[in-house]
């Protein structure tokens, strides 16, 4: 293997776990709160690259515009969902609510199979992400450098907010105690919708570059990456931003390199996902970087 | 053991409900018997396939409803029953006509074997994987659980469509033996809910239902936690795989594709719109809810409404499902018959009360 091969791997590898790390964070961030596998995130996804879809071909939005809307519109979807699939079920035990989780996946999917249609749809990329660009030897697409850029930029704007700010700070007290947190005067269900919401739009933001990556859409196509994204945030400790991260780059890492230095195994690529959270889950339960709880009798 | 002997009146005696229950069951073998014989291929099927589906509710329904065990890899056992029971009962000339890509193993070329054995053996082979997946896992909760599970299911799932020496890979496996008769489904639904039945009632059934309840209490009376929810994890898979090889006997072609979490989902539903730690509610529902499927798929086909014409909606009858599985836990968690069993008494009670109402209102 060439230097220059093995560079471009790694900026897919790293192009790949940005886009995993942006999913992940959704599915840490609800469960921190709510103590909820948001099954349907995956397909959150799914939604925010087929609106941007149907804003270039449709409204022919430039691209960065349809962008834009179709993160604010996903984004309010993420904060309809928890309002009609899990608020009346946020005291139940929590079966029901991963039944209605899985539920409203389901719902989803076959709702876009639906609206959208079963056939895969190619999506027109932008000249301006598809480009080929080289550096010596290297040669890789725009949009393979642009998705770390910006998915680092966007942590840090999420780190800004859950230190810095109010919001954040409720939201830190939302998951550690919700109801010492509702007694200390905090918006519970205000704090609920605003985690959605940023979660939503860093899927939709995942969504949408991932459609320009691998440019085509399915109605399922948020099924893989919703699970191995779910697997990322438990790997790194589920309810901690930062483990959310560290396991979406780990799984990306590890799945375009085991597919580029060992490619008779490529057939059990999507495997490793699972092998790798069964292994972690046995070895430490909390996942890498999660803080043990203590087990309330 | 006291329980019994002061509940155990006369165990032969021949008291209304007994009679109803044999009434009941004589006039279903009737109709078992008529739908053999006189019922069209397709509805026929449908038929058969509730009985299958019975099976597999009521496999989850040992893990979901009564050990409190949230599981989301079934069809991955199930995967393993049907490929185990399919490649002991094709006969070779079957075996080379299937394996054009990849020729199948020697060791597996020439072996065919009855059906009743294969299936058991099937069974045993999926309860084994049960077994071996079971152990590590169980030490987790919940949502880990549930997520691990899961994995395990597309693991083995993936192992199926890369094994292609053994099963066959992506192409799947076609022209199995059509064995699932509608006797053989509706025997084995029967002794499955006997069974479960007796499980239930048994020392180790209430062990699971502590354990379902409260894991800490249920260890503090000296049940062992582990050993329970092991058992009760390859008890439910071996369930699993047999009903596996049921669905893939009647289908006659099974490949990997058929076994994603869709079809866990489909069984989900079942058992949650029955009610979970219910058996007669999941019989009841795995009936319902089968016919409903096939019942409903005129929603996918063109419609002519009075003022429009639609042509076609792929996916609405899931929609139509996923909504209805949604109202349900978000309305009526408890399921049809939430976790209590269909009696004749409880029949009896509902007329009673209303004849009661309606005497209210004069």
């Amino acid at each position: 293997m060439t230097l220059s091969l093995l560079f471009q791997h790694i900026v897919n590898a790293l192009s790949l776990g940005s886009l995993y790390a942006l999913i992940a964070i959704g599915y840490t961030m609800v469960y921190g709160i709510l103590r909820l596998i948001n099954f349907a995130h995956g397909d959150v996804f799914m939604l925010g690259a087929y609106v941007a879809f149907y804003g270039i071909t449709l409204v022919s939005l430039p691209w960065w515009a349809a962008l834009l809307v179709s993160i604010a519109f996903t984004a309010l979807f993420g904060i309809g969902l928890e309002r009609v699939a899990y608020k009346p079920l946020r005291d139940s035990p929590r079966i029901s609510i991963m039944i209605s989780a899985i539920g409203a996946s389901f719902l989803l999917e076959s709702l876009a199979v639906l609206i959208f249609g079963g056939r895969p749809k190619g999506v027109p990329v932008p000249d301006v992400l598809s480009k080929v660009i080289h550096f010596g030897s290297v040669s890789m697409i725009t949009i393979s450098l642009i998705i770390p850029l910006f998915t680092f930029a966007l942590l840090g704007v999420l780190v800004w907010i859950v230190n810095k700010t109010k919001t954040g700070m409720a939201m830190r007290a939302v998951s550690t105690d919700i109801e010492a947190a509702r007694l200390m005067a905090v918006d519970v269900n205000k704090v609920v919708s605003f985690t959605f919401g940023i979660g939503s739009l860093l899927a939709a933001f995942g969504g949408i570059m991932w459609s320009f990556k691998y440019p085509q859409l399915n109605p399922l196509m948020g099924m893989m990456p919703g699970l191995k994204c779910f697997i990322a945030a438990v790997i790194g400790g589920i309810g901690s931003i930062g483990g959310a991260v560290m396991g979406g780059f780990l799984l990306g890492i590890i799945e375009i390199m085991i597919v580029a230095f060992l490619p008779t195994l490529s057939g059990y690529r999507d495997a490793f996902a699972f092998i790798l959270l069964i292994v972690v889950l046995l070895v430490k339960p909390t996942g890498l970087l999660g803080k043990r709880q203590a087990e309330k009798v | 053991m006291i329980m019994k002997a002061t509940t155990g009146k006369q165990p032969f005696a021949l008291t209304r409900n007994r009679l109803l229950t044999i009434i009941a069951l004589a006039a279903f073998a009737v109709l078992a018997i008529i739908a053999n014989s006189f019922f069209d291929a397709f509805t026929l099927r449908v038929f058969n396939m509730c009985a299958i589906y019975i099976v597999l509710a009521l496999s989850l329904n040992l893990l979901n409803g009564f050990t409190g065990l949230f599981s989301l890899g079934h069809a991955g056992f199930m995967a393993v029953g049907a490929y185990v029971c399919a490649l002991l009962t094709m006969t070779p000339e079957l075996k080379e006509m299937n394996y054009f890509l990849v020729p199948i193993v020697p060791w597996l070329r020439n072996i065919t074997i009855p059906f009743l054995p294969a299936i058991l053996i099937a069974g045993l082979a999926s309860a084994f994987v049960g077994f071996l997946i079971g152990a590590p896992v169980l030490r987790l909760r919940d949502d880990y659980l549930a997520i691990a599970t899961l994995g395990f299911g597309e693991i083995i799932r993936v192992l199926i469509t890369n094994a292609q020496p053994i099963t066959n890979g992506a192409q799947g496996l076609k022209g199995l033996p059509r064995y699932a008769t509608t006797f053989s489904v509706w025997v084995a639904a029967g002794l499955v809910t006997l069974f479960m039945v007796l499980l239930m009632r048994s020392s180790y059934g209430r062990a699971m239902k502590a354990v379902r309840d409260d894991e800490l209490a249920a260890e503090a009376m000296g049940i062992n936690v582990f050993r329970v929810k092991v058992t009760s994890f390859t008890v439910s898979s071996f369930l699993a795989g047999v009903g596996g090889a049921l669905l893939g006997h009647m289908i006659t072609t099974i490949d990997p594709k058929m076994f994603t979490f869709m079809l866990t989902f489909n069984i989900l539903l079942i058992v949650v719109l029955g009610g979970i730690g219910s058996i007669s509610g999941s019989v009841i529902s795995a009936i319902v809810v089968t016919i409903l499927m096939e019942a409903l798929r005129f929603l996918d086909e063109p419609m002519n409404l009075i003022f429009f014409k639609t042509e076609g909606l792929p996916g609405l009858r899931m929609v139509v499902f996923s909504i209805l599985l949604m109202v349900m836990v978000i309305y009526r968690q408890r399921g049809l018959m939430g976790n209590k069993e269909f009696s004749w008494d409880m029949l009896q009670g509902l007329f009673v009360k209303k004849g009661r109402k309606g005497g209210d209102h004069v």
